[in-house]
């Protein structure tokens, strides 16, 4: 066949595919959903952090107007947990309950109010027991249990070279913490639950992997896979808030107990309660270097609060730990990761996975060695960057393109915002806007620089593959493709890329991007930048082997193809943290130029220049999108998200205590790629993801530049307004966590050969 | 209690209990969900329509408060597939990602227009301050502001 050129294809900003239906209130959001006949679910959930339940009195709730079925952890007849790596989390607490916020109990009435009140009567009977909501006290053996076996759930030790040998001339070390971030999606956990008449359910939910939320749900609900049929609704939002379950399970077993569609939707605050955070983390970090900047060795200690459940956290973990030297040549190096169990609130995944916690400490260091070297910290970043072929800390060379010092040369070269005069502003110019009441009396600037990395798609021998099917028909108008995935787009515009790839390959305007369902393989999560690899390898698979089929004919039957893509081959962590960890790398630099208001404690963030790794850009407005909404959360994080955690219980859940970064608080975001393709037997196209780089970079580059301006220590994020004018000191630590005794690599409870997760049982299966 | 009012011009009534926001009553009476609720509270805008021409948080105002008034909700916007120049604005520039902020954001910045139809950056950041959006760090939503301005004058 010949392929013509046709509008929308790869490089250009084709329009979002999804975009009218969300212009003009039509897309159907997981919230948006119903259908006849429906009943409303509510969850009733834990005010305690830790607790035995004595018992739970569902009688007189029974008895309420339009109340069809109470449910508690004693009427689970099949499975009675779930969890993304392993089966930690019941579906209803039965025994204990180990977070504020954990679900008890579930009740399905006519109205979402009948339902709200006869939750509301359910009378639990807690025992309350000792919590430990700390994460170093968790290491302490003398702490109360979270779980039977203990509170240390991943311990990963990485040690390359020798670093008692290392002969450095200088040593700079730093402790940094940060806060437990929020997700904050804005679009709430929502859908709704169709019982089947085959006995098997019908699943409307919002997600980010439709395949393994069936895989926790099917055995809960003691049916085959096959059965539980997930359609994805409308996702606002996800930021990895969205792998793991809320409402599906609670849902489909409400639905097949009363024979009744049901809907599920959290408002804001059981949103806030309800899905797993970014962890806290508190790090120890320290780099020798020779007097001429050379890096000689670099040692930290991490230790991430996972909360009360596993959730993704010993993937977290490992991803932080492989990336808490930063992207420079550190010969010897010796990096201890651990994350335990708490009564916190379960913590998981957000963007960036691990690395912008790291990337805050690894970054301030820098900083601090330049400063102690007197050497230019831009400078001393050139000079020890990694390039293809350096030796990661775990001995993982880097094949693919690592064009660090050119990342920091764009940067560096972005033009400069120009300095407005202090005075005589319009107000919302000054930091705080139009609330200072100062008229910038004592404002100072402060420009801040930052590097970061991260992996592409999943790590430690994870295959996640994912699968497509491209279909071409002949049409009156010429033909038409349309794709099946099971992939979920919950806004960064996977579709749109999709779809430009068929136009591209087959040279066909019209592309149809079909419901993602479980009616289809799997196409693993949208999660880790990987999408646009993953599942945009597949469809340009597909799509060849279309073309391939085709020749030069012309087309007069419908060509169907499906292909799964798959990446390069990783390793687990020998016992020295050595192996293939990572399948793809990308780079970010980022330099930010703040004002502080230095009598308030107040920040404008003036601008945001951002030079990143991109292998190929296949839709530029889609990309610095991604860039410039990944800075705003990394801003937020530097700045002011922070869930306040006291005893365990969220005190700030809500939007009017949660600050998310408004059109206030962000600075104009100027945005540059490099692209150097990526091996294209890995990436379609050489293409690395976009996705997460400018979150893991932000909060470290605002942070800098609001060090440059004050001379302060700010070792934590957020900064707050009392750190920035020195009332709060800077976090204190007695030295560095102890290392746990651990049997190895792996997570606690595989050793204990505790019921794996779904997540585990696939990797399982594909090894 | 049952509630009359004229919304997106034609004239509906609810029957809704006494405590209902007038944005339930549209999304759950009406069946009107292009208003999106996100924080109940006011402090997102994804709920923004117009009451009797002013800008609203219907999360905010009890339903019994839009009794006999004209509701304009992002739904009155377009025609079919006909777009209102702000709802193009926000395709062209890339101001949408998950979409969920984008109903409220767009009544807001077709309000804004409206009222001026050549604003400052100052004008149209300090307009849309009340309308969170997670995905786009905003800066493509002042690009559409921009080309809706075009568009619009």
């Amino acid at each position: 066949m010949n392929v013509t050129l046709v509008r929308g294809g790869i490089g250009e900003s084709a329009r979002r595919v999804d975009g009218t239906p969300k212009v003009t209130g039509h897309y159907a959001y997981g919230s948006d959903l119903r259908t006849e006949n429906m009943l409303w679910g509510v969850t009733v959930r834990s005010p305690h952090a830790s607790a035995r339940i004595r018992s739970i009195d569902t009688a007189a709730a029974r008895q309420m107007e339009g109340v069809r079925c109470i449910l508690t952890g004693a009427d689970l007849e099949h499975a009675k947990t779930f969890g993304l790596e392993f089966c930690d989390q019941p579906v209803l607490a039965e025994e204990v309950v180990r977070y504020v916020g954990e679900a008890v109990a579930v009740v399905a009435a006519e109205t979402l109010e009948e339902a709200r009140l006869a939750a509301a009567a359910i009378v639990v009977d807690y025992e309350p027991l000792q919590a430990v909501t700390d994460m170093e006290r968790a290491l302490d053996p003398g702490s109360p249990r979270v779980h039977d076996f203990g509170n240390v759930l991943r311990h990963v030790h990485i040690a390359s070279g020798d670093l008692d040998a290392a002969d450095a001339d200088v040593w700079v070390d730093g402790y940094y913490e940060t806060a437990m971030q929020d997700q904050a999606a804005l679009g709430p956990e929502g859908g709704l639950a169709v019982p089947a008449a085959d006995g098997g359910v019908d699943l409307y939910a919002v997600t980010q992997w439709i395949h393994v939320d069936r895989q926790q749900i099917a055995p809960v609900l003691g049916l085959p896979e096959e059965k539980v049929r997930i359609t994805l609704a409308g996702v606002g939002g996800a930021f990895g808030s969205r792998e793991d379950i809320t409402i599906q399970i609670h849902a489909c077993l409400l639905a097949l107990r009363t024979g009744r569609a049901v809907k599920m939707v959290y408002g804001r605050e059981e949103s806030f309660n309800g899905h797993v955070h970014r962890h806290p983390s508190r790090i120890w970090l320290r780099y020798g270097a020779k007097s001429d900047g050379t890096l000689v060795a670099a040692e930290a200690r991490l230790l991430l609060d996972g909360g009360a459940y596993a959730s993704s956290s010993p993937a977290v973990v490992g991803n932080a730990s492989t990336f808490a030297a930063g992207p420079y040549v550190v010969p010897n190096t010796r990096i201890e990761g651990t994350v335990v169990y708490t009564n916190n609130p379960p913590c998981g995944a957000m963007r960036g996975f691990g690395a912008p916690q790291v990337c805050f400490a690894h970054e301030a260091t820098m900083d601090k060695l330049a400063a102690a070297l007197g050497i230019d910290p831009l400078e001393l970043r050139s000079k020890n960057a990694v390039s293809t072929g350096s030796v990661l800390p775990t001995g993982q060379v880097l094949e693919g393109p690592a064009p660090v010092r050119e990342l920091i040369e764009r940067c560096r070269a972005i033009p400069m915002p120009e300095e407005a005069p202090a005075a005589g502003r319009d107000p919302i110019g000054y930091p705080g806007g139009a609330g200072n009441v100062s008229r910038g009396e004592s404002l100072k600037r402060g420009v801040g620089f930052a590097l970061g990395y991260k992996n592409v798609a999943y790590s430690e021998g994870f295959d996640d593959a994912s699968e497509a099917t491209v279909t071409l028909r002949p049409s009156p108008d010429g033909p038409v493709a349309s794709i099946r995935t099971a992939a979920v787009d919950y806004g960064q515009g996977l579709y749109t890329i999709l779809a430009q790839i068929v136009r591209t390959e087959l040279g066909v305007e019209q592309v149809l991007v079909e419901p993602s369902t479980s009616a289809v393989g799997s196409a693993g999560s949208t999660s880790a930048s990987r999408q646009t690899t993953m599942t945009g390898g597949a469809v340009l698979g597909a799509c060849r082997e279309i073309k391939a089929v085709l020749g030069g004919a012309e087309l007069t039957a419908p060509i169907a193809r499906t292909y799964t893509h798959h990446h390069r081959q990783t390793t687990t962590f020998d016992e020295d943290g050595q192996g293939d960890i990572h399948a793809l790398f990308a780079f970010v630099a980022q330099r930010v130029v703040v004002e502080v208001d230095e009598g308030l404690g107040l920040v404008r963030v003036v601008q945001v220049a951002t030079a990143q790794d991109a292998g190929r850009v296949l839709n530029p407005q889609g990309a610095t999108g991604q860039v410039e909404g990944g800075t705003a959360q990394g801003l937020g994080l530097a700045l002011t998200e922070e869930l306040l955690v006291e005893d365990g219980a969220i005190r700030n859940a809500s939007f009017t205590d949660y600050l998310i970064p408004t059109i206030l608080d962000v600075a104009p975001v100027v945005t540059e790629f490099v692209e150097e393709p990526e091996s294209q037997q890995d990436a379609p196209y050489g293409i690395k993801g976009v996705g997460e780089l400018a979150t893991v970079v932000a909060t470290a580059a605002v942070v800098a530049a609001l060090r440059a301006a004050t001379g302060r220590t700010l070792n934590r994020a957020p900064v707050r307004p009392d750190d920035l004018v020195g009332i709060r000191p800077e976090a204190t630590t007695s030295g560095p966590a102890p290392v746990p005794d651990v049997p190895g690599q792996k997570s606690i409870p595989e050793y204990l050969g505790l019921g794996l997760g779904q997540q585990m049982l696939m990797k399982a299966r594909d090894e | 209690m049952l509630i009359r009012a004229t919304v997106n011009g034609l004239p509906r009534a609810a029957d809704v209990s006494p405590a209902t926001s007038l944005l339930t009553m549209l999304r759950d009476a009406l069946e009107l969900t292009g208003s999106k609720n996100a924080c109940e509270q006011g402090e997102c805008g994804s709920c923004s329509v117009w009451l009797d021409g002013e800008l609203v948080c219907s999360c905010l105002v009890p339903a019994v408060q839009a009794d006999g008034a004209d509701v304009r909700t992002v739904e009155s916007l377009s025609r079919g597939d006909e777009l209102h120049p702000v709802q193009d604005a926000f395709l062209e520039a890339g101001a949408v990602q998950c979409g969920f902020c984008t109903p409220g954001l767009v009544v807001a910045a077709a309000d804004l227009l409206a009222k001026d139809p050549h604003p400052s950056d100052e004008a149209i950041r300090e307009a849309l301050a009340g309308n969170l959006c997670r995905c786009t760090g905003y800066q493509k939503i002042i690009d559409a502001v921009r080309i809706a301005e075009e568009a619009l004058a």
